[in-house]
């Protein structure tokens, strides 16, 4: 029997929901954590019992955690994010120069092969992997000493580290965002990064087509064709087709190219969604609808989803990590909100239902199915 | 045995109740207080004071026999209420945010 599992971080605690493959009665599991912040829970493509929790708060800082049991049972792991080498700074929002100091992990990314093996992505930016299942984390400086570090400047969110891309036909290949610094790419396994920005413009930039100050809020890739790139920036719809070399725009109709999520249909490669959020000031969706926008065409053509979903008074914003796509052959999409609510969709967004009405805001939702 | 009182939020990481004691060697300070502590709950490590720095968390105070300890030197003698178990050393968390 196959059964899907969601991986909900919330700002007060997490979530295990699981579901059989229809999709329609969800279990409800948690909070595990409860009151602390936790940004991002995800499971091991390698031993999806294996799951992988970063938790937070003001008062206590950084607490990571394991599962290897799906979520039932947690125990603490290492949680010593400490940086390599001298400490170097970047900007801070007055442009003065800001020591880089950690003070939480935004995304973990495990290994595609390996579940003991997980990548970082910490505020202040930096890379750091684990290979030993969590004991203990060490930085790949090669990122955070990259020659444009000390330009990189916080975004409202802080400087974070969001995105970490994997692709199983480059194994030493990985694709990072930062904001507010951009999108990086490294081919030697971290050794040593590029920026991959060439076609971004952000009018709110001294220079719009600088090579690093880019917000870039999240990028998606379909793993049978990694050199297609998909990314939600602060403004724009943006699409590469050379593994991140170049850009080029498809927000074409979406009545907001605003927004932070971003994410690829399981088995159509050129099927992708977004969410879009009314900005700068208000980040909640436009209209007072909520509503999913999905392109069959790689961009610029769009289709408003909205069938289950609110349509008058919605407020709701939807964070960079929370939404997430499933693999059973009806494609199944998921996406959390700020208000709480958890949203499925069974048949690849064509219609949703909310599997989960009042969680605190939501953070994350990753999801796996397990066969 | 010394006692220690915990916040909520940390019981919960330990898996402790409200209150834990502890075997600290002598001279009891607060450094080795918190040490003993850290080694009996490795949890608890990196939540109390910051794993870089050894500062304590900004949002957390010492307290104990009705004194603020939060700014005293970690090496200095904690109150021999404290040594002799009498009185517990509190970690508060500050009563802020939402």
């Amino acid at each position: 029997m196959t059964t899907v599992r969601l991986l909900v971080g919330t700002k007060k605690g997490a979530f295990v929901l699981t579901s059989d493959e229809r999709r329609e009665r969800w279990e409800v599991n948690g909070p595990h954590f409860s009151g602390w912040e936790v940004y991002h829970v995800k499971g091991s493509p390698a031993d999806p019992d294996r799951l992988y929790a970063a938790q937070s708060r003001g008062w206590f800082g950084q607490v990571a955690q394991r599962s290897d049991d799906g979520g039932a049972t947690w125990q603490p792991i290492g949680n010593d994010f400490r940086y390599e080498g001298a400490t170097n700074t970047h900007k801070w929002y007055d442009n003065s120069d800001h020591p880089y100091a950690f003070l939480r992990v935004w995304h973990l990314e495990p290994s595609l092969s390996d579940p003991d093996t997980v990548y970082a992505g910490v505020e202040d930016a930096a890379l750091f992997r684990t290979t030993d299942a969590g004991k203990n984390w060490e930085e790949m400086p090669g990122l955070r000493t990259h020659p444009s570090a000390s330009t990189w400047a916080p975004g409202a969110g802080g400087l974070c580290l969001h995105t970490i891309i994997l692709d199983k036909t480059h194994p030493d290949r990985i694709i990072t965002a930062i904001s507010s610094a951009g999108a990086f790419r490294s081919d030697d396994d971290g050794k040593t990064w590029r920026t991959i920005t060439k076609g971004l413009h952000s009018n709110y930039i001294p220079d719009p087509d600088a090579e690093v100050g880019h917000c870039v809020h999240h990028i998606a890739m379909h793993p049978s064709r990694p050199n297609v790139l998909f990314m939600q920036k602060h403004w724009d719809v943006m699409r590469s087709d050379d593994s991140g070399d170049s850009w080029h725009e498809v927000s074409g109709n979406l009545p907001t190219d605003f927004g932070f999520v971003i994410d690829v249909h399981a088995h159509e490669p050129e099927t992708i969604y977004v969410v879009p959020i009314k900005s700068d000031s208000d980040h909640f969706v436009p209209d007072g609808k909520l509503r999913v926008y999905r392109s069959k065409s790689g961009g610029n053509e769009w289709e408003a989803l909205t069938k289950g979903l609110p349509q008058k008074d919605c407020y709701v914003n939807v964070l960079r990590d929370a939404m997430s796509v499933d693999s059973l052959d009806s494609c199944g999409i998921y996406f959390g909100t700020t208000g709480g609510q958890v949203y499925a969709s069974a048949d690849a967004g064509d219609s949703w239902k909310a599997i989960v009405h009042d969680l605190p805001s939501v953070l994350s939702v990753e999801v796996q199915t397990l066969r | 045995m010394i006692r220690v009182v915990l916040p909520a939020n940390l019981r919960t990481l330990a898996g402790v109740g409200r209150e834990v004691e502890l075997e600290v060697g002598s001279p009891v300070t607060q450094r080795s207080l918190l040490g003993a502590l850290e080694a009996a709950y490795p949890a608890l490590r990196g939540t109390i004071r910051d794993p870089v720095t050894q500062q304590r968390r900004a949002m957390l105070r010492f307290f104990a026999c009705e004194r603020d300890l939060s700014d005293q030197s970690l090496d200095a003698p904690l109150p021999e209420e404290v040594a002799a178990g009498r009185e517990p050393y509190l970690i508060v968390g500050a009563i802020a945010g939402g």
